[in-house]
């Protein structure tokens, strides 16, 4: 009898584990990005900011990157690199929550048998994924810039360098989808983190350790200097004083360099905490 | 041997329970409070649908409605009480609470980028509907909603109507046995409404349990089986149609007399309250007019030869679609 009744009536499935379901989501927020076309529009901006380095190195041959090859990967790797992963947090992260309460395409996914947890994971996966795809666009040109210029010598410290960015990717990802769960706007969330990763961090980072001479051990901006710092041989000193005045006896001046584990300590403590906190309360959050 | 017999006894009585939980859908509301600072926007709502059949929750704007599907759906949580459906709360156990719930609560939005084909198939993936059956399933539904022709069209250029078919349609998907649909016509041009009432109603015809908030009374008069009413977060009743409207109308029915000529202020006031049953009659304009009376269709028989004979020019004679507004009406001014 039940047989018969439940065969005309009910589900015609039964909804799969949570890790289905964070595939489920995964697939189809990148189907999203590419129809938005807003990986498209992050791929051209990197291949922009690519396409004027090759052309600003190429033609002024600048003596400091062309010294060495640990130079020019230092030149052109230390200082871009933060600057295309703050991009993808923003183009991918910034909204990624909020965008779901302001479009209201949160009652459209949630009313259904799925953890608000697994929505979270499955579209942090994807922001992941399509931002190391253009990290490993981005590397590639640098790479055949480098190997143009210094041939098959790539410094092993590059390859460091690139994985910490990566760590970076992780981090900063986190940290702005907890900032666009912290929002009901999406487009309030996206200025946030813009103006947080593109001048807040920075200035709050010099702010803290020229002006109040602390070391700004909390700054995740602070800690992506490794990306930098590996590229330069001898790693710089944790502390550097500099003295002014005659003889050195006038003020002192001390500037800050992240040591390796110090950075990666405080990548993963910003990783691991804006994922816990945002999960929260994406599970808190009310959609009214 | 001892040990078997206890075992089978037990057994039995839960059995037979399983059974139950599998034809016997219900959706319950236990103590359900929502609370925002000051304003109580849902109060202590005690509620419990079960069976095969459509209910009606009736209230004007603002009543609470929403407040209470979204509640069902774990979109808010209650600040007090519980939400259930199949006996299983919603916010502690959404997975399996909502595993054979279909609901459109307020006007979703859909990624305007995608077409309603990969929409519909995120929801299918979601649902866990097998793969062999998805493209069927999901053209199946998206007929049903009279949609077919824009199924590989962007979301983003719909109109609001047609993406709340969409999302009538992602509520379907799956087959469910309860359906939660917040206001489903709202938003639709007349066709739609009457296109979304039809679909309903043939919803109606399995043995489905189905919850639809509505703000408009004839079309809970017309679909649903029982009517829910609230006002200001709370319950005013919950019963079937005909019975809320005879307890709360004293039992008289309503209705609607038509005449091809004006009407005496003699015929109006004496003649026809003196056919046996009127109970009381009042000018609706020149030539119609209101009637209300006690008893059966018998009654209603006799009613209709007597004012035949008055020769007035009879031209129609139907219940009122107002019985059930004016039980409503009365109801909510009440509440106020
Ligand atoms: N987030 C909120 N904050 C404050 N008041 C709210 C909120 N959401 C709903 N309300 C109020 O709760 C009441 C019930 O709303 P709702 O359930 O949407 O009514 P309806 O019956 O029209 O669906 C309304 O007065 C509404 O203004
Ligand atoms: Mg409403």
């Amino acid at each position: 009898m039940s047989q018969v009744t439940s065969a005309e009536t009910t589900n015609m499935g039964k909804a799969p584990s949570n890790l289905g379901q964070v595939g489920v989501i995964m697939k189809y927020t990148f189907l999203d990005y590419f129809r938005s076309r807003r990986f498209f529009i992050l791929l051209v901006i990197a291949l922009v900011i690519s396409a004027i380095l090759t052309g600003v190195i190429g033609y002024y041959r600048p003596a400091s990157l062309m010294a060495s090859s640990l130079g020019f990967y230092a030149g052109w790797w230390g200082m871009s690199a933060t600057f295309v992963v703050a991009l993808s947090g923003i183009f991918f992260g910034g909204d990624a929550i909020s965008g779901e309460f302001q479009n209201k395409t949160g009652y459209f996914t949630l009313p259904n048998p799925v953890r608000r947890s697994s929505v979270y994971v499955g579209k942090w996966l994807a922001s992941f994924i399509a931002s190391t795809a253009i990290l490993t666009i981005f590397t590639a040109i640098t790479l055949a810039n480098g190997l143009f210029y210094f041939g098959a010598n790539v410094p092993y410290q590059f390859g460091e360098s690139v994985l910490f960015a990566w760590f970076y990717l992780a981090a900063v990802l986190g940290f702005t989808f907890f900032f666009s769960s912290l929002f009901k706007s999406g487009s309030y969330s996206i200025l946030v983190t813009a103006i947080l990763f593109l001048f807040a961090f920075n200035l709050v980072q010099s702010l803290v350790s020229s002006l109040a001479q602390i070391e700004p051990w909390f700054l995740l901006s602070y800690g992506s200097q490794i990306i930098g710092n590996i590229l330069t041989v001898p790693y710089p000193a944790h502390t550097a004083i500099t003295s002014f005045g005659p003889e050195g006896r006038g003020p002192s001046f001390t500037t800050f360099n992240v040591g390796i584990p110090e950075g990666l300590m405080i990548m993963a403590v910003y990783f691991v905490v804006t994922a816990v906190l945002g999960l929260i309360l994406f599970e808190k959050k009310e959609f009214n | 041997m001892t040990t078997r017999q206890p075992f089978i006894e037990n057994y039995l009585p839960s059995l037979e329970c399983q059974v139950l939980q599998d034809n016997v859908h219900s959706i319950e509301a236990v103590n359900l409070s929502k609370v925002y600072g000051s304003f109580t926007a849902l109060s202590n709502l005690n509620l419990k649908i079960e069976g095969a059949k459509c209910v009606g929750f009736l209230g004007p704007n603002g009543a609470g409605k929403t407040t209470t599907l979204k509640m069902l759906t774990d979109l808010i949580r209650p600040s007090s009480g519980k939400a259930l459906i199949d006996g299983i709360n919603v916010h502690t156990h959404k997975r399996q609470a909502l595993n054979s719930v279909g609901s459109v609560i307020e006007t979703p939005e859909i990624y305007p980028s995608l077409t309603p084909r990969e929409a519909l198939g995120m929801i299918a993936e979601l649902r866990g509907v097998k793969h062999s059956e998805k493209k069927r399933r999901i053209e199946e539904v998206v007929e049903e909603v009279r949609m077919s022709e824009w199924i590989d069209k962007r979301v983003g250029k719909f109109s609001k109507g047609m993406k709340q078919r969409i999302c009538v349609a992602s509520a379907l998907l799956h087959d469910p046995s309860v359906i939660i649909l917040d206001e489903p016509t709202t938003g639709l041009d007349p066709r739609g409404m009457s296109e979304v009432k039809d679909i309903v109603k043939s919803l109606k015809n399995k043995n489905r349990l189905i919850f639809m908030s509505s703000h408009i009374l004839s079309e809970v008069a017309d679909i649903c089986d029982e009517v829910a009413i609230i006002d200001h977060g709370k319950l005013l009743v919950y019963d079937t149609l005909p019975k809320v409207t005879a307890k709360f109308s004293g039992g008289e029915t309503v209705l609607e007399v038509g005449f091809s000529r004006p009407l005496s202020d003699g015929i109006l006031r004496s003649t026809i309250p003196a056919i046996s049953g009127v109970t009381s009659t009042e000018r609706r304009d020149e030539m119609n007019v209101i009637l209300r009376y006690n008893g059966t269709v018998t009654a209603q028989e006799n009613i209709l030869k007597e004012l035949v004979k008055l020769d007035g020019g009879l031209i129609s004679y139907r219940p009122a679609t107002s019985a059930l507004e004016e039980v409503y009406l009365n109801l909510i001014s009440d509440s106020r």
